[in-house]
């Protein structure tokens, strides 16, 4: 009886094992499909790994609909509108700590010491920082994270990227990515882990419950989702290197009279892989950051 | 409150059809009017407020449109693709991205309507003729969204040839897509591309009143 037992206990592991083994095969052939498939469709310099990307943007929006966005849904439903926005300001208090780290890093004390007199003011006025009192009194809130100052040092964007659940990013966005994880004050929070696990998903359905409504006008624009999705954060990206600010590209300017040439050399294309790790560096205009005077710039040729 | 709003903004619009029969809006004032104009309406028009689609793209098309440049901003979104278009591909292509912005710009309207604008000061010199005017849309919860619009001048006033979401430019964005399209299937690909998007976005009664105009 007992042997008997045995025999098929071993023979189920010898099947999990094959079935392990399949699996393991299929995904390394759907693996490779990816790979080639990504070869095959890319023609964007930008995105050389198009292939995976669609699948995991696919993946990703199958995730949202099923569980992210019902959830931040019903977090948008129940919670009062003061209660949401303390929530937002609560986390922005605390994400504001390193906006002025990073800002001191781009060579912007200004606004750095603005920042740390924002976390100052709203964590003992603003009451642990459920209030920002700080913005109307004169104390912008600034996004800054480690992704943009390795851009404002002069990191190409690198290739486009993907991530399961956290969504596109740029192999330099990644790369930043880790290290605002690194140092994360609610990761970090030493407090009993249950409660930062659940503050980390608050921050979460909070920032997602915010996206709810752009989320319309994203259907009603794209022609294609993944690539609007795409070519938007590239650009907000870009921007928010330059503060709001980036120089016009070089073809924008040109084209109501459209000259024959002047469309035809805007950002030089490498090719693809060494954009995963270095990117197209000659997309930041070194001088533009130099001068860093946004009110200024705002307005080219005003005076 | 409210009294005063209407108040205010009856003074603004007559003093600015006065002052337009006299001479052409200053670019910022022009965005200015304009939002506040479509907000009110957005706010008060019973019909737009029970969720009437075309009301909305009605109001966008007689209120916001007039003071666009459609070809300049197909134009931009095709980038160095626009030149090898025939004129009649170039009619298609306006009227077809037209509509898909009106629609794209009414949906925005009706989901931001709560919201309020911070208008960013603004300067100009006398001889600019390319510029661009910085709004924020305040939102109740959640970070404010900078939403920018740069006009140039021509003879009939300053029109809008860009606006910039987040430094997102809803023109430019589409240049990849577009490309792609093209790559796949010319111009007359895109066309057929747009014009499917259209119709399965279009209000539902009415379908074409905008891309017909």
């Amino acid at each position: 009886m007992n042997s008997v037992r045995s025999r098929k206990a071993r023979q189920m592991t010898k099947t999990n094992k094959q079935s392990n083994m399949n699996l393991r095969a299929v995904l390394a052939a759907t693996a490779a499909a990816t790979v080639l498939a990504g070869c095959a469709t890319s023609g964007n310099p930008k995105d050389p790994i198009e292939g995976y990307n669609r699948a995991m943007f696919s993946f990703n929006e199958t995730v949202d609909k099923a569980v992210i966005k019902p959830v931040a849904q019903g977090y948008n439903y129940v919670t009062p509108q003061p209660v949401q926005t303390g929530v937002s300001n609560f986390f922005g208090n605390l994400a504001d700590i390193w906006t002025s780290v990073n800002n001191l890093l781009q060579g912007k004390p200004g606004d750095a010491l603005s920042d740390a007199g924002r976390v100052l003011i709203n964590s003992t006025v603003g009451i642990l920082g459920l209030f920002d009192v700080a913005t109307p009194m004169g104390l912008e809130k600034h996004e800054e994270d480690f992704g943009q100052t390795l851009g404002r040092w002069g990191v190409g964007d690198g290739a486009y990227v993907v991530l399961p659940i956290l969504g596109p990013r740029t192999v330099r966005d990644t790369v930043g990515l880790a290290a605002d994880i690194y140092t994360d004050p609610v990761r970090d929070a030493d407090a009993h882990r249950g409660y930062r696990n659940t503050a980390i998903a608050l921050r979460a359905i909070d920032t997602r419950a915010d996206l709810l409504k752009a989320e319309d006008a994203l259907e009603a624009a794209a022609l294609d989702k993944y690539a609007y999705v795409r070519d938007a954060y590239l650009q907000h990206r870009r921007s928010a290197i330059y503060d709001g600010n980036p120089p016009r590209q070089a073809d924008d300017a040109a084209l109501p009279s459209l000259p024959a040439d002047s469309l035809t050399s805007n950002e030089p294309v490498e090719s693809t892989w060494n954009l995963l790790l270095v990117g197209q560096s000659d997309m930041l205009d070194v001088k533009a950051l130099e001068t860093p005077e946004p009110a200024e710039a705002a307005a080219p040729a005003a005076e | 409150m409210f009294k005063r709003c209407v108040q205010f903004l009856l003074i603004a619009f007559t003093a600015s059809a006065f002052a337009q029969a006299t001479a052409v809006k200053a670019p910022d004032v022009l965005v200015k009017d304009v939002t506040e104009e479509v907000l009110t309406t957005l706010r008060t028009d019973p019909a737009i407020k029970a969720g009437d689609a075309n009301k909305t793209a009605e109001l966008v098309e007689t209120r916001v449109l007039p003071h666009f440049n459609f070809t300049r901003m197909t134009a931009l979104a095709l980038g160095k693709e626009w030149r090898a278009t025939t004129p009649e591909q170039k009619k298609q292509l306006t009227d077809e991205f037209r509509t898909l912005l009106v629609r794209t710009y009414s949906n925005a309207l009706t989901s931001y309507k709560s919201q309020t604008i911070d208008y960013k000061p603004f300067k100009m010199g006398a001889a600019d003729t390319d510029v661009t005017v910085r709004t924020q849309i305040n939102q109740p919860n959640g970070r404010p969204i900078p939403l920018d619009y740069a006009l140039e001048k021509q003879d009939n006033g300053w029109k809008v040839y860009d606006v910039m979401v987040a430094g997102v430019s809803l023109v430019t964005n589409y240049r990849e897509t577009f490309a792609a399209e093209i790559r796949a299937g010319g111009v007359d690909g895109l066309v057929k591309a747009l014009r499917a998007k259209n119709s399965s976005t279009a209000p539902t009664p009415a379908p074409s009143a905008a891309a017909a105009k």
